[in-house]
This record gives C-alpha cells, structure tokens and sequence, in this order.
C-alpha cells in the first residue's frame, strides 16, 4: 500500500476509514456471488480465448473483483455506470445476462453488442451500463456526461466512472474533471489502481503516484480505499454517493486493487514477479476475504459455500455453452446500426 | 496636413460597420491610446483609440451611420500648430486606401473574398408552398433562429460551447439564445475541446440532444476522438442501443488572413466517417432548414458553416417551421453544357463563375450538394447524364477530398455519358498561407472554375 502523502491537500487523508457498518449476512452472501461469479466468469473467457473461441483484445478482470461488487451494491436502479474496456466485471456486476456477455466475446448474434462490438464495447439500456470504451480514458468525459444530464434533468441519479491508472495521465480526465467541480455534477471517479498501466508501474508513468490526489488541483476530494477489500469499498462508494446526491459535486476513489492476469491475454506479464503476484492472491484475495468473513461470523460452513461455488460454475458452463452454440450474426446484418433510421 | 482616421478593421472578415458613439467632439484634445469612438459589427462592439495625438478637427461620419467600410476616413485629426483652414483641403484628398503590401497594418484593407455586401440579398429558391413570403436573412441569423426554434420545441435540446452563452457567441451565432433559455441550456465550456466533446456525447448517450459548438473546426481536431470513437461508433458497437443524438457545429474553413492552423476545411475528414451525418450549408434557407433537422436527427450531425457566409444574407421562406431534408442536394441553377458541383461558400464561387461562363456561351449547371454524407449522388449523375461534363469545387485540398469521391461516383455511375474527364477545383495542397496574395492563390476562385469548365468543354483547344 502507498506511503502516507507527505504534504497537506484539500483531500480526505487515507488513513481516516469510511464508518464501516457491520455488513450483514445476506450481503457477504451477495458479494461473494458476485465476485465469484466474475472470477469464474473470466477464468473460463480465458480458457475460450486460449481455444481461438474468443477472438480479438480480451482483458480480464481477475484480482479485481471488490471494486466493482462493492460499488455496486450502494447505487441505486437509474445510476450509470460507465468503464473502460476491462469490462466484463462490470457487466456482470450491473446484473446483465451472463450468456449474452459470453457470446458477445465470441462474436455470436446473441451477444449484447449483437456481435458488433467484442469484448470491449458492450452496452445495455437497460441496466444503465454504458459501455466497454476502448479509447483510455474516453469514459471519462462520457461518464461525466451522464452526470451532466442527471443534473440537467435535475434528478438525483449518480453517474459511476470507472478507469485504471494508465488512464489517469490522460489529459481529457483532467479536462472532465474541472467541468465536474465547476458545475458540481453527480459523478463518482473510481480509479482501479492496478498498479500496471499495460506494462509500466504507477510509478514510472505518473508523478504524483498518489492517484486520489489528482483531482486536488480542482478541489474534488479524494480517497484512497482497499479496493481488495469488498467491505471497505461498499463502506467509501456509500459516503461517495451521499456526497453525491447531496449536490456537493465529483469526488474520487482511488481503489488499490490488482489484476493477476496480464494486462490483456496476449501479456506475458514479464515487469513483475510471480512471487508479487502471489503475495497479492495468497494475501489480499478479495474471494478469500469475504469467505472468511463468512466462516468467521458462523453465517456459512465449507459446505454452503462450495454449494455456492457449484451454482456459480453451473452458471459460468451455461454461459460458455450457450455462447458457443449461438450462431454469428446474420450477414445481412453487416449494415444495420450504423445509422438510427428516423 | 491633419491626420485622417480610418475606420478600422476588428476582424478578419469584416469589411464594414456601425459608428454607434462618438467620445470626443470636434475640438477636443486628443492624445494617443484615447479612446474617440465606439463601432460595432454584427459581431461585437469596440472601441477606437486614437493611434496620434492632436485635437479633434472634424468628424466626417455622423454617430448612428452604418455601413460605413473599412478604411473610409471617418475623422481629421489636427497636429499641433494646425488650424482649421487645413481641414477643407484634406477631407477632399480622402480616401487613398492603402495597397495590401504597405506595411500599414491597422490600414491595409481587408482582403475582400468574393463575398457580396451584407445588405444584397441572395435569393435561393427553396422547397417550399406555393405562396410562402420570404424575408431576408443573414446565416448567421438563421443559424440562430434555428437553435432558438428547436430549444423552443425540445426541453432535451441545449446549447454548448466557448463563448456561446454570455459573450453571446465568439461570431454571435449564438446571440440572444442566453436571454430566452437561461444558463441551465446555454452553457459557456472551458477552452477544452475533447472533454466538453466527450461529456457532450455522454449527455447524449442518456438521451439529451446536445448542440456542441466548437469555435472553430480548427479546434475540433482536439475532439475528433470523441466524435469518431464514442459518438460515430456507439450505435453500431452496441448492437442498435446506445444511441447519441448530438450535433457538432461550428465555422469551418478559411476565414479571411488567419493562416494555416485556423483556415482548415475539414469536409472530407467528417464525411469518411460511417455513423456520422455531414452537412455543408451555403444559403441561409438552408443553414436553417439543415440545423434544425441535423438537430432533431437520432444520429451525430455535423454542421459545416462559414464564417464568410455568417454575414451575407439570403431570403428564408417565412414559415413557423421550415427544415431541409439531410441528404438532398440543389440545383441552384439549371444548365445543359456541364455541371458544376460544390457546397459551402464555394457554391457562391461556382455561381459567380457560371455567370460569367454564361457571357461566354456555356450553360453551366450549379449544384450545392447541402449534405455530405449522405451524399446525393443521384442529384449529381441525373445531372451528368444530361450535360456530359462535370467540374467538382471545393475549398478542401485535392488528395483524398470530395471531389476525388464525386469523380469516382461519377465514373461509376455515369461512365458512358462523359463526354470529358472529371476536372476537380480545391483549395491548393499547401498549408493555407497568411500573405494575402498567397491565400487568394491557395483558395479556389471563379476564374479557376471558369477555366476548368471551359476546359471540360474543350473550349480552350477549339
């Protein structure tokens, strides 16, 4: 974890902790579904890609589960959510059909992007999740765009934008930033500090390595959080989005977390070591965390949660089946959607 | 000898204005950096200062005056020890403007584009009932009405951009539109293109109908990302579900003196991109009609204006809501010998120069194509079939342009029926230059197109 910032900023020092409610046991369950069902979801996108099912960029989101599981559970139906193109545990998160991800990976007709957009340019309508951008940084403006319509409208939905620290160097972030402070628009920036941005470390790409300090300059707070942690970071997105709603303005999260896979499948991951790698799996696992929580409070045996663990593989063998045996789009498909037809 | 004031240029492109206010009377002392009077455009308004001193000997042109042109001679200035018997003389000798190469830069003349004075009409016949009253009106009024009508009709429709709410507009298209909406639907931007591009497409994305302005098309380079990636290629990439009903407007191509970084037309950039729509108004009907249907499109629009154009007006039919159909061209004038085809301010060249073609004996075709993309292609070969030759004008650079696509269409499309190669008009394949012989030379003009049509019709080896 990051040294504490030496010098005084505008923003919330990481030490201090969001007030951390108890969670329940129904909620451990949830998040522990969820997670779960990412991790197996991945694990098995990266078996199809290494058997030429899944073609193209593939960006997998293992290691990285608790970002988007905790702030999911602390927004509300209409809230938006907007990310970059590892985004799969998005998706999953916002509660889209894992069958219709899957076989958009695999380019079928059945996919959510009807096959047309891959695995990074997924979208739903319908679960407020607004891609899969494949431009880093792109979603940034995007997402503070949804905001700006929320505060158009005058409603007091919360627009999440999610980017990895690669895109925090970008200058269109910078750009979103200053327009989000200024107006005071309903945006929750969530950097997943995975710590590589492709193969460069935080620190040989970006001056000020204390990510949740970028937006100081702005006066947006900002807050380092646990992103392995799926309490800590449910216990953050709930201040964030009160913060929010109550017309105070952007505010950033900086999550440290991880991805065990390489930045893409086609990364041998060769600017790190194996034993870092295993240091973060054997030690901050967030799947291992929230079952120990679990077994620790009594709320679940060994037993319940390998029968979780079987329901979730059964949901995951479903979804590779179904994307495997969904036939590609029809070819006179090829021109529709380029354009709406009034 | 008393000093003659002129009446200064405030823009590149103005070539007139208003005396609103004279500061000093006749007799008044005058030192150098006074300010002596007050003119206004249909731009801005702007104060005089005094580039001598001397006392205020006579005012030539009244306060109130309109009209009044660049260089005109609007005030004597007496120098030190002069009396007022010297005045006579020197208002006779007035107006000796000075050529374009004197290094006299607050005097030298603005380098007048082909464009008419602002107070000729031009009338363009537009697709209206039999009956409708046209009035005139200046593009950059129509522009305006169009924005205002559709912010009337549509709560979801607002405006964005550098200057377009208190400054009323950097070329005051935007003029008025904070007065009746309000700053929650005229929103001044920060000077960064990509991020208010981008947040603008989001607005989009959960369905607002943003009007992003970009001061120039110059400037939307730093935005391109955003209209290609996100607002081109989402509908397509998301299966038909996210849909961005946006529109990109602004001036676009050479102003007037401005030099290569800010005299860039960027048609064919925005036209080879599937996804968007693209449209290149020349008549102020058809800026209207255009933007209020490139605003109410379910797709990213493009709208190409001119900042030339933005000052000359044309008669707009009269009617409480006129809009042209994207993707129909008009036959601004029929003819049998050849066709000329541009859009933009060089369909004004094109006129110009079927005028003169016509004193020569040739019956030029004129065809403004309005839109882009889609392109009217059928407009054009209907066009070609009948008069055999076609010459393409166009103020971009030749490689890769409008022109290069009209050829191909019409090679595919009307192989048989021509009679001569396609001949092509643009913008030379330079940087635009900033020396105002040079820029006339990079800038297609009327002889260029006469002479290409003349040789489309081998007039010049008969």
């Amino acid at each position: 974890m990051a040294k504490q910032p030496r010098t005084k900023t505008p923003t919330r020092k990481r030490s201090k902790p969001a007030k951390s409610r108890t969670p329940t046991k129904d909620e451990l369950l949830d998040y522990l579904r969820s997670m779960l069902l990412i991790r197996r979801f991945e694990e098995k996108a990266g078996q199809m890609y290494g058997m030429g099912l899944i073609g193209g960029f593939c960006h997998l989101y293992i290691g990285q589960e608790a970002v988007v599981t905790g702030m999911q559970a602390v927004i509300e139906d209409g809230d938006g959510v907007i990310t970059s193109y590892r985004d799969h545990g998005h998706m999953l998160a916002c509660g889209m059909d894992p069958n219709r991800v899957m076989s958009e990976l695999t380019g079928r007709g059945s996919g959510y992007s009807k096959g047309k957009g891959g695995s990074m340019h997924m979208f739903s309508r319908e679960k407020n999740f607004y891609g899969g951008h494949g431009i880093v940084g792109a979603q940034v403006p995007l997402g503070t765009g949804l905001a700006f319509a929320n505060r158009y409208r005058k409603n007091d939905r919360v627009s999440l934008t999610y980017f990895g620290d690669g895109a925090a160097n970008q200058g269109q972030v910078y750009e979103a930033f200053n327009m989000a402070q200024l107006w005071k628009l309903p945006v929750i920036y969530i950097i997943e500090n995975n710590q590589y941005a492709m193969g460069t470390a935080v620190k040989r790409s970006t001056a000020e390595t204390h990510l949740y300090r970028h937006g100081a300059g702005m006066g947006i707070p900002g807050k380092q959080v646990d992103g392995m942690d799926v309490i800590a970071v449910r216990d953050a997105g709930e201040e964030a989005v009160a913060h929010c709603r109550a017309g105070k303005g952007p505010i950033l999260l900086e999550m440290k977390t991880y991805r065990y896979r390489g930045h893409s499948m086609s990364d041998p991951a060769k600017y790190r070591s194996k034993d870092e790698v295993n240091k973060m799996r054997a030690e901050h696992d967030p799947i291992d965390q929230v079952r120990q929580r679990l077994l620790d409070a009594g709320f679940a045996t060994e037993d319940d949660l390998k029968a979780i663990d079987k329901d979730v593989k059964a949901i995951v063998s479903e979804a590779a089946e179904f994307a495997q045996e969904s036939p590609e789009p029809d070819p006179a498909e090829l021109y529709d959607d380029v354009y709406v037809v009034a | 000898m008393p000093i003659q004031v002129l009446m200064p240029a405030l823009s590149p492109t103005m070539t007139e204005g208003t005396i609103a206010r004279w500061l000093k009377a006749e007799g008044d002392k005058v030192d150098a950096g006074d300010v002596i009077a007050e003119i206004e455009t249909d731009k801005a308004t702007m104060e005089v200062e005094s580039a001598d001193e001397g006392v205020m000997g006579r005012i030539l042109v009244p306060e109130g005056t309109e009209n009044v042109n660049v260089n005109a001679v609007i005030a004597l200035l007496l120098e030190d020890g002069e009396d007022a018997s010297a005045l006579d003389g020197a208002a006779a000798a007035a107006p000796a403007a000075a050529p374009a190469a004197e290094p006299e830069p607050a005097s030298a003349p603005a380098e007048t584009p082909d464009a008419a004075p602002v107070a000729a009409v031009k009338p363009v016949e537009a697709d209206v009932p039999a009956g409708t009253e046209f009035a005139p009106l200046t593009v950059r009024e129509a522009l305006r009405d169009a924005m205002a009508e559709e912010m009337r009709r549509d709560p979801d429709v607002f405006l964005m951009g550098e200057e377009v709410a208190e400054y009323q507009g950097a070329y005051k298209v935007s003029q008025g539109l904070l007065d009746e909406f309000g700053a929650d639907r005229v929103i001044d931007t920060p000077i960064t293109e990509h991020g208010f591009a981008g947040l603008g497409v989001g607005a989009a994305f959960s369905g607002l109908k943003p009007i992003v302005e970009f001061m120039t098309f110059n400037f939307a380079m730093q935005a391109i990302d955003h209209i290609v990636n996100s607002a081109a290629k989402t509908l397509y990439m998301s299966g038909g579900q996210m849909t961005s009903s946006i529109v990109f407007r602004g001036p676009n191509g050479a102003a007037a003196r401005v030099g290569a970084q800010h005299s860039q037309d960027y048609s064919s950039w925005y036209a080879h991109i599937p996804g968007l729509k693209v449209v290149a108004p020349y008549s102020a009907a058809d800026a209207k009609g255009l933007l209020k249907s490139a605003i109410r499109d379910p797709n990213p629009v493009i709208v190409l204006e001119n900042e030339i154009l933005y000052g000359e007006s044309f008669d707009v039919p009269v009617l409480d809501d006129y809009t042209v159909p994207i993707g129909l061209a008009r036959i601004m004038r029929p003819g049998a010998d050849v066709t000329i085809i541009s859009y933009s301010r060089m369909v004004g060249v094109a006129l110009a120069a079927a005028d003169q073609l016509a004193e020569q004996g040739i019956d030029a075709e004129v065809i403004d194509l309005r839109s882009l993309r889609p392109l009217d292609t059928d407009t054009v070969v209907q066009s070609v079939r009948k008069t055999n030759r076609a010459v393409v004008v166009e103020e971009g650079w030749p490689v890769c342009g409008i022109g290069s696509e009209l050829g191909q269409v019409i090679m595919e499309q009307a192989f048989d029926f021509l009679d001569a190669p396609v001949a092509r008009v643009n913008g030379k394949d330079v940087p635009m230059p900033y020396a105002a012989n040079l820029e006339r030379l990079a800038l297609p003009q009327a002889d260029d197109v006469i002479a290409a049509a003349r040789s489309v019709c081998y007039r010049d080896t008969e």
